[in-house]
């Protein structure tokens, strides 16, 4: 079979409009990430001991399990007892946790990496814990934390296709459908991966020059 | 009342798929990592620029997409896969090219003044690599090539969409048959943890058996 370029022409604006939906669940899923992976952070760090392991644990199951069982989980489970999910808030949640146990160990790392020095030097300046928190140890922790975050919101773009396993309309499932009602495999399975080529390298660039502008020198 | 063994029975069944999928799917990612890797490191510019690239494009599309493209897409290129070889293909060829960036970083952290003394000693390059480099960069690749087999534990998972009866697949059976969503589910679940961390607990053996007798060799 030959590659056509009128196919191409001709599938080209359903795509565009999975590839919108492959962002915009991208996007979505990494607010989600950012927000529970801190949550889950804190919990580890200053939370009571048998919540903080309850946590260490729920982090490591997560992180130990495929992300494509977990979306069956959140959108074929949750229906039973009473929680219907639209399947595109259902990926964004699946994504946003999966994503957010991996966060969640740069945000700690991110704050322990803060010498005890600054903390010492917080509190001899009488400063109070929030004070301690906005203007001493954020500032300090977030700079070299955004490399390594990207680098998670990288990974998260391109496991996007898996939200087309629970009918999600994203790029992989629009070019599957026409894949399957044209029976020409070639162009849109191509296309889709090509799609997937150009953002990352372009990601990569971005992640290159976020590296120079914010990473210290240590690797992490 | 569903009689629940024959479906475990299944779902055990799918777990031998998986974990055959994985086993393969590691060797393969561990003979590309390497081959992808130290050809990074060659001194011919071709060889590096065709490792560059490989590692490029694997990292660069996910491990669903390159599946796809593997089962669907080579079948017209005249290579028609099973699902298991595409699965095996796709696995070991994304993950080989995560593996190779460890195997790179490895190999240049192993201190310049090693290689000094290679050339010093008038090793030929193989030599020095295989009796200098490689035995100290292993140890510094272990812990990410664990991390790295899980992630390949957890990619098999998608295998099943392109109908290989593996443990996601044969859940989607027992679901399909009982209307029954949350055993199936959980069952997997617990599963692939207890696989993911068997991995953990060999990789940290392993470790510890090739870091023997390097006590005094790394700071």
């Amino acid at each position: 079979m030959e590659w056509d370029w009128e196919f191409v022409r001709q599938i080209m604006p359903t795509l565009i409009e999975g590839l919108q939906i492959t962002i915009l669940a991208t996007i979505l899923g990494a607010a989600v990430a950012a927000v529970i992976g801190l949550l889950f952070a804190i919990l580890r760090m200053v939370a009571p001991a048998p919540i903080a392991r309850a946590t260490s644990f729920a982090v490591e199951f997560i992180r130990g399990t495929p992300l494509l069982v977990q979306l069956y989980f959140i959108f074929y489970v949750l229906p039973d007892i009473g929680i219907r999910l639209p399947a595109l808030l259902a990926g964004v949640i699946g994504l946003g946790i999966h994503y957010g146990t991996y966060a969640a160990e740069v945000y700690r790392a991110g704050i322990e990496n803060v010498p005890r020095g600054q903390w010492e030097a917080a509190r001899a300046t009488n400063l109070t814990a929030r004070q301690t928190w906005i203007h001493v140890i954020l500032p300090q922790a977030i700079p070299p934390m955004i490399p390594a975050l990207a680098n998670y919101l990288i990974a998260m773009f391109k496991e996007t296709p898996l939200l087309s396993a629970i009918t999600v309309l994203e790029l992989m499932n629009q070019a599957k459908s026409i894949a399957n009602s044209n029976y020409r495999y070639i162009e849109p399975m191509t296309l889709v991966g090509v799609f997937f080529l150009i953002m990352s390298l372009i990601s990569v660039f971005f992640l290159r020059w976020l590296e120079e502008r914010y990473a210290r020198v240590d690797e992490r | 009342m569903i009689d629940w063994s024959g479906y475990i029975g299944l779902i055990l069944e799918g777990a031998l798929v998986t974990i055959q999928l994985t086993l393969m799917g590691s060797a393969l990612a561990i003979v590309v990592a390497f081959a992808a890797g130290l050809g990074r490191l060659s001194r011919f510019t071709g060889v590096r620029a065709l490792a560059t690239t490989y590692i490029e494009f694997f990292r660069g599309t996910s491990i669903f997409v390159q599946l796809f493209w593997a089962y669907f897409v080579l079948p017209f290129a005249g290579i028609t896969l099973t699902p298991l070889q595409a699965g095996v293909l796709a696995l070991g060829l994304n993950v080989g090219a995560y593996g190779a960036e460890v195997v790179r970083g490895a190999v240049k952290a192993i201190g310049r003044e090693q290689r000094e003394a290679c050339i010093a000693l008038n090793l030929t390059r193989y030599q020095a690599m295989r009796h200098i480099i490689l035995p100290q960069a292993l140890p510094l690749m272990l812990p990410t090539f664990g991390n790295n087999a899980i992630e390949l534990l957890k990619g098999t998972a998608v295998v099943s969409l392109i109908s290989l009866t593996d443990m996601t697949f044969q859940a989607q059976v027992v679901r399909a048959q009982t209307g029954n969503t949350l055993i199936p589910f959980a069952t997997i679940l617990v599963l692939y943890f207890v696989m993911a961390w068997l991995i953990s607990l060999g990789m940290r053996w392993l470790e510890r058996r090739v870091s023997r007798g390097l006590d005094g060799v790394r700071a």
